[in-house]
């Protein structure tokens, strides 16, 4: 028991504040509910995609600064396949803009490889591509998402208090998370984000590796801007703020920046209590910008109680 | 023969890398020239004395903002804050200046930029946090208190002091007058690189920091000092920038975050600290510039554009890495 906590000490703690926040959003809005869950829950949805993209590549040692742009082009590219289509047609788009993201993602991490250049380089550059790429589908907000597929996030699902879009999330992330982490590749990814070198030593692909890790960041890229097209219904090809958002709910998260630590769950559960932060200041009538300043404050305060323990840690 | 020629190309090669490292800016002026020939080329007569001017004139901000980026690169770091340091210097001054007179507002303007980078350099220094989390979180703070500070003074206006301006966008025989500016900014960064101690304990915490603490360095102050540095320079960046733009706004310099970055990684400044100089991105900066009117001209739609533009940063970059791995 007691080695459970010390393994997952971090995402308890994360939990524990969750939970604590939870309780003071109801002393605040005693009529917080259900509808209160399914819009948190929805607006949560992108930003917890695009955390467990960053999270993918961050535990592989790399960084990928181009995630907010790949969103953008998926959701494009949702947008008008899904303009007046049908079931069928729908069904098609949807796979269409998974295997587009999975190619983006393996494009960034292949060009990683190939040229040698820092990650933070190449995705730095590959920015700027997705973001032109996804001003050429669509340039202005436009397209259409289809109806049916929207309410597969919109309400609650079996019983009240249970958001659909809360639903789809977990099971999209368990989908692709849960069998990569005991496969041979999952286990690749955090060896390379470990030690490169090492990993290289005991028969580790690493380019392979790097490129895979690149594409599921990628796939979940494409599963944010998809679902930022269902929520808000049309495309919008001008990334939103979510690098900066992903970045700092994957170090909340307890993924070490340098790769080979961490988990999904400590940085999704890290962008639901941002996010919810951000609806508790709001609720409490505070003027939005400075919620910003509360969530950039947390952000820094928490990195540095982390830095300090950790280098306490070392020193011992 | 065949044996022979084969022999000779990697040879012939490795010179090339070996002349290219030795002397890391002659390929960036060689790059530089052709882009300008190939604008020539494009439109015949585009490039005259004005045009030059008009290409310095918007070079120098990037390449102040890239100087932030490469002294803080040589060391390992980063600063992602710098955009918004500028911003929140010329913001403040500029809404300053109506209450208390240009000077004061200067002094008052430049201040917030330098606590951000006391800020950062105690996150990084002390705290030991990646720099890259640290000046992103210390950016999303000053944005908000930016946000926050707008709404006090909203009342009272934002005026671009004439000097300012004058600095900005004014010019004297051809040259633009924000030269005074950067010129010996530019020489007092390249001599303190490479010749005072400061600029070799940049180098040496960059290559290696277990190393350099051994010989008795103590890295908190260095960091301390050189983020502080950085920030400084992001406020002076922001003053000279909103008198180029004499419009001062809450994102002003934040479209330039990305590019000065580029500018210094196109100019052999290695991300991972220890290699690279200022001389290398100021010649970055004007290659951006240059590149931006070069794609501007062509008439594409915008977001071909921003392909382009990235591809090139880094089909550069690699070719760079390529060229100075070889002779080693």
């Amino acid at each position: 028991m007691s080695r459970l906590i010390t393994k997952h000490g971090w995402t308890a703690g994360l939990l524990s504040i969750l939970v604590l926040l939870f309780i003071l959003t109801r002393m605040i809005q005693p009529e917080f509910g259900a509808s209160g869950l399914d819009s948190l829950s929805r607006a949560t949805l992108p930003f917890a995609f695009a955390t467990a993209a960053m999270a993918v590549v961050v535990i592989a040692g790399g960084i990928d600064l181009s995630v907010a742009s790949m969103m953008a082009v998926a959701g494009v590219t949702a947008a008008v396949l899904m303009d007046g289509a049908g079931d069928g047609m729908t069904v098609v788009a949807v796979i269409v803009v998974l295997l587009i993201g999975l190619a983006m993602g393996a494009i960034n991490g292949a060009l990683i490889v190939l040229t040698r250049v820092p990650d933070i380089v190449v995705t730095l550059a590959m920015l700027y591509v997705w973001e032109g790429v996804a001003l050429l589908i669509l340039n202005a907000p436009g397209g259409a998402a289809t109806p049916w597929l929207r309410q597969l996030i919109v309400g609650p699902f079996l019983v009240p208090w249970l958001p659909k879009s809360f639903v789809f999330l977990v099971v999209c992330v368990a989908l692709i998370w849960v069998p990569l982490k005991r496969s041979k590749l999952g286990l690749s990814i955090y060896a390379i984000g470990s030690d490169e070198l090492a990993a290289y030593r005991s028969g580790v692909a690493v380019g392979r590796t790097r490129i895979a890790a690149y594409a599921v960041c990628g796939l979940f890229a494409a599963l944010g801007g998809l679902t930022l097209t269902l929520s808000t219904g049309n495309g919008e090809p001008i990334p939103g703020p979510y690098l900066m958002a992903s970045v700092s709910a994957v170090v909340l998260g307890g993924v070490v920046l340098g790769g080979g630590k961490g988990a999904i769950l400590g940085p999704i559960i890290a962008v639901i209590i941002l996010r919810l932060v951000r609806m508790d200041l709001t609720l409490m009538s505070v003027d939005p910008n400075v919620t910003t300043i509360v969530e950039g404050t947390i952000m820094v305060v928490v990195v540095m109680f982390g830095g300090v323990i950790a280098y306490r840690g070392r020193q011992k | 023969m065949t044996a022979e020629t084969q022999v000779r190309e990697p040879l012939t090669l490795k010179r090339v890398g070996r002349f290219v490292a030795d002397n890391p800016l002659i390929p960036l002026v060689v790059l530089l020239l052709l882009l300008v020939g190939v604008l020539e080329f494009m439109r015949p007569g585009i490039v005259n004395e004005r045009w030059i001017g008009n290409t310095i004139k918007f070079a120098i901000p990037l390449a102040m903002l890239a100087a932030c980026q490469t002294m803080t690169m040589l060391t390992g770091g980063i600063d992602l804050s710098a955009a918004v340091a500028a911003t929140i210097s010329a913001f403040v001054m500029a809404t300053q200046v109506p209450i208390v007179g240009v000077p004061l507002a200067i002094c008052i303007g430049l201040l917030p930029a330098i606590l951000m980078g006391l800020v950062n350099g105690f996150g990084v220094a002390v705290c030991r946090v990646h720099p890259l989390i640290m000046t992103l979180g210390t950016g999303l703070i000053a944005t908000g208190c930016l946000q926050v500070y707008q709404r006090f003074v909203i009342a009272s206006g934002s005026v671009v002091p004439d000097g300012l301006a004058w600095l900005g966008t004014g010019r004297t025989w051809g040259l633009p007058n924000s030269l005074l500016l950067f010129v010996p900014m530019a020489v007092l960064i390249i001599w303190a690189q490479r010749r005072t101690g400061f600029g070799r304990l940049l180098y040496a915490l960059g290559s290696n920091e277990t190393a350099s603490r051994i010989s008795g360095v103590r890295p908190w102050q260095v960091f301390l000092a050189l983020y502080a540095l950085s920030g400084l320079i992001a406020g002076v960046t922001g003053l000279l920038y909103v008198g180029l733009i004499k419009a001062p706004s809450l994102s002003l310099v934040n479209p330039l975050l990305l590019p000065s970055v580029a500018a210094a990684v196109i100019g052999g400044t290695s991300i991972f600290g220890g290699r690279g100089g200022y001389g290398g991105t100021i010649l970055g900066a004007l290659i951006l510039t240059v590149l931006g009117t070069l794609l501007t001209l062509l008439q594409m739609p915008e977001g071909a554009r921003r392909i382009l533009f990235g591809l090139i940063i880094l089909t550069v970059t690699t070719i760079y890495i390529r060229l100075t791995e070889q002779s080693r």
